[in-house]
């Protein structure tokens, strides 16, 4: 479904992806792991359209899509919920959701309206407050309901549990566990290295802008020597 | 007292058509992050319209139309041609390219039909005065005053309740994260522009009813005020830009009107005055009456 080739991507004189190459197939949950400054937002902001890589290829279900627009990746059926959620603050959470439903039809935009709120039962109760008064598990069910409203073939999530107290961080996986189930395709970076692999079906490792390794999630999670080497305690807190 | 009341039904009269400028500057900013020096440019192309218009054969009554359709397709354009290939640029770029296209359309205007002022005449009624409890008002006032409500009001509802509306106050908040959502850059900037002309058309007809004529720099002057009405309400709010320019208005009006008479011409120096003010207020809260925190740059 997803084909990365060996993209570098650079911030100015920074090069912050060498060469990196993954690629994701349909149903799969692909999990991105790696120390802070691996370059795993890179990557994701470099797939989703909002960097444009220096050299290599991206191809999303056949089309070569390297550079593309981010409104043009959503239409064609990816989406990212981005680090740190960057929910519109001001805009209550029914006009979040509206806004990520601008590239259907009216009708169709409400009836995924609808569907949000059954599956986000916590902002069926919130629907008109301005998403700057959630709290952070809510924010972060709201900017993944916001992906969702555009119904993607590839979900992208970036840090998708970053920042939220325990309980929420298992809410966070919960949800993403029933978007497996129904067969959503998902490409996840993750701190919770261990807790993201061992629900991945396949896992990158990534450091310093460069792939390092790659395996099964069951198999990276269990190579504890991996870790330390590669990623390092504070990565791998839930082992 | 009857004096007072007067003096703020003038104020919010000018005060109005501030707010309809102050506020597409402040969309303007919100989306692309830049002070639009070439956005008073659209009075002075409605004003040339409706001077063309006249000289052949126009009446009145289409002339709202022709100075709305004029401001809309030259604020478009404007972006089209001007800011577009310079979207991604500094801010100090995009704001030396307001500046040329504010110079250019000076030049065009003086060089293709004249530096000297073009008058055509007014609508009969717009300085009959009525009364109601001794008190006389304006017609073009109270007109000036309705239609700048309705419009606002509408303005409201298009950015509450359309998509187009949530995706301008989106992409003002965090234009990445509009994208991400597919929000097309071009179409909601575009859009923007388009409205900010729609609003600068609605003024423009407010102020070549009042004074029917077109000259190349009448822009200018209302330019000015109308970003430092967008200035006092926080650049890039909204509903700021609103109250700076109602606030702007009465500043105005009201230190004209109540300055002391101690010389001849005294009242010249209002504008003056209320600059100073404005700098106080400003010593007092920099961000002005509502902090916008956000407004990232595409």
């Amino acid at each position: 479904m997803l084909e990365v080739d060996r993209i570098t991507t650079r911030y100015g004189a920074i090069t912050a992806l060498h060469d990196a190459s993954l690629s994701v197939s349909a149903g799969e949950l692909v999990a991105v792991v790696g120390p802070n400054g691996a370059g795993k937002t890179t990557l994701l902001n470099t797939v989703a359209g909002l960097l444009r890589p220096a050299t290599g290829r991206i191809r999303f279900e056949g089309n070569d899509v390297t550079g593309a627009e981010p409104a043009r990746l959503v239409r064609s059926g990816l989406a990212l919920v981005p680090e740190h959620r960057r929910l519109f603050k001001d805009l209550t959470v029914d006009e979040n959701l509206r806004l990520a439903g601008c590239t259907v039809k009216s009708p169709e935009r409400r009836r995924r309206l609808e569907e949000a709120s059954e599956l986000f039962p916590v902002l069926r109760a919130k629907w008109t407050t301005s998403a700057g008064y959630l709290s952070g598990g809510e924010a972060q069910q709201l900017a993944i309901a916001r992906a969702l409203m555009s119904n993607p073939r590839l979900l992208l999530l970036d840090e998708p549990t970053l920042g939220l107290a325990p309980t929420m961080v298992d809410v966070v996986f919960e949800l993403l566990a029933r978007l497996r189930e129904q067969g959503r395709t998902m490409l996840v970076v993750e701190q919770n290295a261990t807790r993201a692999l061992r629900l991945a079906d396949r896992g990158y490792l990534l450091r310093s802008g460069r792939v390092v390794t790659t395996g099964t999630g069951a198999d990276l999670a269990a190579d504890t020597g991996l870790f330390d080497s590669f990623i390092g305690t504070e990565a791998a807190p839930q082992r | 007292m009857t004096k007072l009341l007067q003096s703020i039904v003038d104020g919010l009269g000018v005060g109005s058509t501030y707010a309809l400028l102050a506020l597409g500057i402040s969309v303007i900013f919100g989306v692309m992050h830049l002070v639009n020096f070439a956005h008073g440019e659209l009075i002075t192309i409605g004003a040339y319209a409706s001077y063309f218009f006249f000289l052949h054969g126009g009446s009145w009554w289409w002339m709202p139309l022709i100075i709305i359709g004029s401001a809309v397709l030259g604020s478009v354009v404007m972006e089209l041609v001007a800011f577009r290939w310079v979207r991604h640029a500094s801010p100090f770029t995009l704001l030396l390219t307001s500046f040329a296209l504010e110079r250019l359309s000076h030049a065009l205007w003086q060089i293709f039909v004249s530096p000297k002022q073009r008058a055509f005449p007014k609508p009969s009624w717009v300085f009959n005065q009525f009364k109601i409890a001794d008190i006389s008002f304006e017609v073009m006032d109270v007109v000036t005053i309705a239609v700048t409500g309705v419009t606002l009001a509408l303005t409201a509802v298009m950015f509450k309740r359309t998509l187009f509306g949530i995706s301008v106050r989106g992409a003002a908040e965090d234009f990445d994260a509009a994208r991400l959502m597919g929000v097309r850059a071009n179409r909601v900037i575009s859009g923007a522009f388009a409205y900010a002309g729609f609003l600068a058309g609605i003024a423009a007809c407010l102020i070549v009813m009042r004074s029917p004529a077109a000259e190349p720099s009448m822009g200018a002057d209302w330019l000015l005020k109308a970003v430092i009405a967008a200035v006092i309400g926080g650049l890039g709010s909204f509903t700021g830009a609103v109250v700076g320019g109602l606030v702007l208005g009465l500043l105005e009006t009201l230190t004209r009107v109540y300055l002391p008479d101690i010389a001849e011409g005294w009242d010249k120096f209002s504008t003056a005055v209320v600059f100073i003010l404005i700098a106080a207020f400003f010593v007092i809260r920099p961000e002005g009456v509502f902090k916008v925190t956000h407004a990232e740059r595409v």
